[in-house]
């Protein structure tokens, strides 16, 4: 490159990123008690998302999931979910033991949208259930595993209560966000709720 | 299933200075923001009816390209005849090769906006403005906005043959006025 063609190439203005209005798809990206969580919504301001981005390619794939699963116009858009991030927060803190949130199941499976909101219709804040005891909530007696897979895949963590289903022994088994958050959210529960037997 | 175009946001992380500083090398720095504001709100709009995930950032730029003509001329610069020798001779080619005039949306057959005022107040810059409006919007493209002759051709609905000869007589006027 010439040194003319290089002084035209390193044209350097001041600029600004654009401002865009919200689309089909706004999500934020949020430090939490327990964890990087992303929060997204849809055109309607429904929730269609709450997952847990450990690092920046989990936020990548959660975004590109968005995208393929929703609309393309997938936008950052903190205010899009304002709500929902006081929400989670009043609700990992305690001081709020229930989401009034209107979510959508749009990144679910069929067997999901079956499942989860059984599971958040049945299991109650400061309870627990078993893999089995929801698969027989859902007459599929003998599906503890594909329930497991269900909820280990929940698009909406925290909002819709995987977190409280637990192993016929009692041990926390896996979670999405880990088992360290698990045990917050059944603590905290625990703690709040004043349930003495969480059974 | 269509193609599988990736989330908006990542398109607007990787190339929203490259739009910007296109947006600011055609429309100077007083309206370059709303140029490239224009860019992405036309993008975004049309974006999910987009065939083909391939050389996104070209379409961005040849957007940006548009919006910054349409500015122009909906601001009211003044307007001068295409009478150069490489514009007739150019619009001659366009005619044989085929090319409409409404492809991309683009610029007017026989009229270009005069020199742009508001570049970088420098001797080079100033001289950048002062080029034939064809063999500016070429040099920019191709060194500023880096596309290559094939999407330089299709911003300017010209040929990537005319687009070379765009940019070197561009290049070539810089250079003997640097001298």
């Amino acid at each position: 490159m010439s040194e003319l063609e290089s002084l035209l190439a390193g044209y350097d203005p001041e600029v600004r990123p654009p401002v865009l209005p919200a689309s089909d798809v706004s999500y934020v990206v949020e430090d939490t008690a327990i964890g990087r969580m992303l929060l997204a919504a849809d055109a309607s301001g429904a929730l269609v998302a709450s997952t847990f981005v450990p690092d920046d390619p989990a936020e990548a794939h959660a975004v590109e999931r968005l995208s393929r699963a929703i609309s393309p116009r997938v936008l950052r858009h903190p205010r899009e979910l304002d709500e929902a991030r006081r929400e989670l927060e009043a609700f990992l803190n305690g001081r709020s033991h229930r989401f009034t949130l209107r979510t959508d199941l749009a990144l679910a499976t069929p067997f999901q949208r079956v499942v989860l909101p059984r599971l958040a219709a049945t299991v109650g804040y400061g309870h627990r259930a078993t893999y089995g005891e929801l698969a027989r909530a859902v007459e599929r007696p003998s599906a503890s595993r594909a329930v497991g897979a269900a909820l280990g895949a929940n698009p909406l963590c925290v909002v819709l209560p995987c977190h409280r289903v637990v192993a016929a022994s009692g041990a926390l088994t896996g979670y999405a966000g880990g088992l360290a958050a698990k045990e917050y959210l059944l603590d905290l529960e625990a703690r709040e709720s004043g349930v003495d037997d969480p059974r | 299933m269509g193609v599988t175009l990736p989330a908006f946001q990542t398109l607007v992380d990787a190339h929203w200075r490259d739009v910007a500083r296109l947006a600011h090398a055609l429309a100077g720095p007083v309206d370059g923001d709303d140029v490239a504001q224009q860019a992405w709100t036309q993008a975004l709009a049309a974006y999910p009816r987009l065939q083909s995930s391939r050389n996104l950032r070209s379409w961005l730029l040849t957007i940006t390209h548009r919006c910054a003509m349409d500015g122009h001329r909906s601001r009211g610069r003044r307007a001068v005849p295409s009478d150069t020798v490489s514009e007739l001779a150019e619009q001659s080619a366009a005619t044989a090769a085929g090319l409409g005039s409404a492809a991309v949306g683009g610029v007017g057959g026989g009229v270009v906006a005069g020199p742009e005022a508001g570049l970088p107040d420098t001797d080079l810059w100033q001289r950048v403005a002062d080029l034939p409006e064809r063999q500016r919007h070429a040099v920019v493209l191709k060194f500023v906005a880096d596309l290559d002759h094939a999407a330089i051709a299709q911003a300017l609905e010209t040929t990537p043959t005319m687009s070379r000869r765009l940019v070197s007589d561009g290049l070539a006027a810089l250079r003997k006025e640097l001298s």
